[in-house]
């Protein structure tokens, strides 16, 4: 397999008073194209920093990340901006849909950013929506979403612009056990269909659902198992 | 998306809204009133000397027409000689004074005005006719109110009036054949025009010839610059105003308007300006989380910038067109105030609308409005996401 995720000696150090506090501490792992991976870990063992690093929305103090072979640890806000809307699809434990759109239009956004006009953007969103099963909800607003729904349009929100990888913190956090399960399977079959995911979690089931688990303990990678 | 999403933002509070825009509003009134007062007295006094189509006017040395009683006292060769030059269209000259008229209400002083009809560019007929014969008068309202007198009325009138001794000075009996509006007098002035001949024979001989102000037509492409320095040279005696020489001594008089108004119309700006940017800094900072989310899936800097951009301009877009009826509102009701300012003549405006003002207005709005959006926004699409987004998430 080919690896699609780098990462090396990767360090992020947090400056606290006079003194720094090591939140990763020479991380080094590979991910590969169509894999599942979970972080797992007790809470402020970095796994939360190490996706921040991941998603090029921060940058690390040493050490490297590559995604397809591209060097992200050091790239401009433009760059990383743009990197993220095409090769990087988020999810967040708590949403984080805009209030103000429909599930379509949420689904909408990053197509838009990215250049997609009018019926095409509108056909691609509403497959989107189809495919994690809110088809019929792509007129709702997050608001009248349950909170297992407004996941969903998340995720299709993140897979929009048919990212590289996607990754999830916490995404089954805010979600009553029945849901998460529903959650779990989506992850499942989004992976099955040729997804790379990575994701952060205290959950024991997601993390059973994953191809691979990462053991992480102060700011260190501490295992690293396949499933069987 | 841009729109649906600055508009659902700005519907988000919108009692917030509404009071910010009023606000606005209120700013932008004062900031248009403020324009149209810096501008708005000096295009209605150049309005008002353009109106009778005299480029050029002669007072007596170092006054201004009418500033105070003196003469010129060779008035009708000067007359003579200006109608001879090449490129003078018309001399109207006039010979100014004060005229008492005995009514059944007692002895009403009036300003007055002795003119050639066929010339004249003080007043506007309103009713009748011109007073073409030696014996006949025009008056304006105020005077026909005070005296109680009607067109076609015959009157006993005088240059003075001896109370003492209850007579008039340069007795003649008038017949008021028209209705004028005198053009340069104060509203509540009243005011006569009579032949010039019969005005002076009035006044006694003393006044043979004389004339306080000659006022100069020229022909169409003179150069009324040139004509001025020329008669100026010519005829050392006497001061020639050309409209601009008069606006540049309008402009002289009301440079402490221009200040205060440059001033008000500033500070209405920034109250406006802070008004919005605060708004803009108060929402922006109810959704830094839901922007760092937007940043973190790949939304640019400036799409942001843009959208909260788009939303301070709306509510100055807004509040623009309420400011400017407000505006006016406040500025008739201010200007007419102003109107019984004493001596200024009626037709003179202090706050005058004209479209350059609002578009001035529009225009600092607006710019003010992009502004008031531009720093909020850059600021909080430039913090850093992760840790934004990690604050918000223990938030």
């Amino acid at each position: 397999m080919t690896a699609i995720l780098e990462v090396r000696q990767l360090v992020r150090e947090y400056p606290m008073g006079e003194e720094r506090v090591a939140a990763l501490r020479g991380v080094t792992f590979d991910v590969d194209a169509g894999d599942y991976a979970a972080i797992v870990g007790p809470s402020g063992c970095g796994k939360s920093t190490l996706l921040n690093l991941l998603g090029v929305i921060d940058r690390p103090t040493s050490g490297t990340v590559s995604i397809a072979g591209e060097r992200v640890d050091q790239l401009s806000d433009a760059r990383a901006t743009e990197f993220r809307l095409r090769r990087i699809g988020f999810v967040f434990q708590r949403f984080y849909l805009m209030q103000a759109l429909t599930a379509r239009e949420n689904v909408e956004l990053p197509l838009a950013e990215a250049g997609l006009k009018g019926a095409a953007r509108r056909e691609r969103a509403r497959a989107l929506l189809d495919y994690v099963g809110l088809g019929a909800r792509e007129r709702h607003r997050p608001s009248q979403l349950s909170g297992g729904e407004q996941q969903r349009v998340a995720i299709a929100r993140a897979l929009a612009n048919a990212p590289t990888i996607v990754l999830a913190d916490e995404p089954t956090g805010e979600l009553d056990a029945r849901t998460g399960a529903e959650m779990i399977a989506l992850f499942e079959r989004l992976n099955a269909d040729g997804t790379t995911i990575v994701v952060v979690t205290h959950d024991e089931d997601l993390a059973g659902a994953a191809r691979r688990v990462i053991h992480m303990r102060d700011g260190s990678v501490v295992g690293d198992e396949r499933a069987r | 998306m841009l729109f649906t999403l600055a508009a659902a933002s700005l519907m988000r509070h919108r009692a917030r809204t509404v009071l910010a825009v009023l606000g606005v509003a209120v700013s932008a009134a004062m900031l248009l009133d403020m324009v149209m007062l810096s501008s708005g007295m000096r295009v209605s006094f150049r309005t008002l000397l353009v109106s009778q189509g005299f480029q050029l006017r002669v007072s007596p040395k170092g006054t201004l027409p009418f500033d105070t009683e003196a003469t010129i006292r060779d008035g009708d060769s000067l007359v003579a000689l200006l109608h001879v030059r090449r490129g003078v269209q018309a001399v109207s000259p006039v010979f100014g004074g004060q005229l008492h008229l005995s009514t059944p209400r007692g002895i009403v002083a009036s300003s007055a005005l002795g003119v050639i009809p066929a010339v004249e560019g003080d007043y506007e007929l309103v009713d009748g006719r011109q007073p073409v014969n030696s014996n006949e008068m025009v008056a304006n309202d105020a005077l026909l109110t005070a005296t109680g007198l009607r067109v076609g009325d015959t009157v006993r009138a005088g240059s003075g009036y001896d109370s003492q001794l209850r007579s008039l000075a340069g007795e003649r009996a008038l017949r008021i054949v028209g209705r004028a509006r005198f053009v340069y007098m104060a509203k509540e002035q009243k005011g006569a025009a009579l032949p010039i001949a019969t005005f002076r024979a009035m006044h006694g001989r003393e006044s043979d010839g004389r004339i306080s102000l000659a006022m100069v037509r020229l022909a169409p492409g003179q150069d009324a610059e040139a004509e001025r320095a020329a008669l100026e040279a010519l005829f050392p005696r006497v001061t020639v105003i050309s409209i601009a020489t008069a606006l540049k001594g309008v402009d002289e008089r009301l440079v402490y308007f221009k200040q205060i108004a440059v001033i008000l119309g500033a500070v209405s700006l920034v109250v406006g300006f802070l008004l919005v940017t605060t708004l803009v800094t108060v929402s922006v900072n109810e959704r830094i989380g839901e922007i760092a989310v937007m940043r973190a899936i790949g939304v640019r800097r400036w799409r942001i910038v843009a959208q909260i951009v788009l939303e301070s301009s709306a509510m100055m877009l807004v509040a623009s067109p309420l400011g400017l009826v407000l505006g006016l509102v406040t500025a008739r009701y201010l200007n007419s105030i102003l109107a019984n300012f004493p001596g200024l003549p009626d037709r003179i405006d202090f706050f005058l609308f004209q479209p350059s003002a609002a578009w001035t207005s529009l225009g600092l709005l607006g710019l003010s409005g992009v502004l008031a959006g531009i720093y909020p926004s850059w600021r909080c699409a430039s913090l850093p996401i992760a840790t934004t987004l990690r604050q918000e998430a223990v938030g």
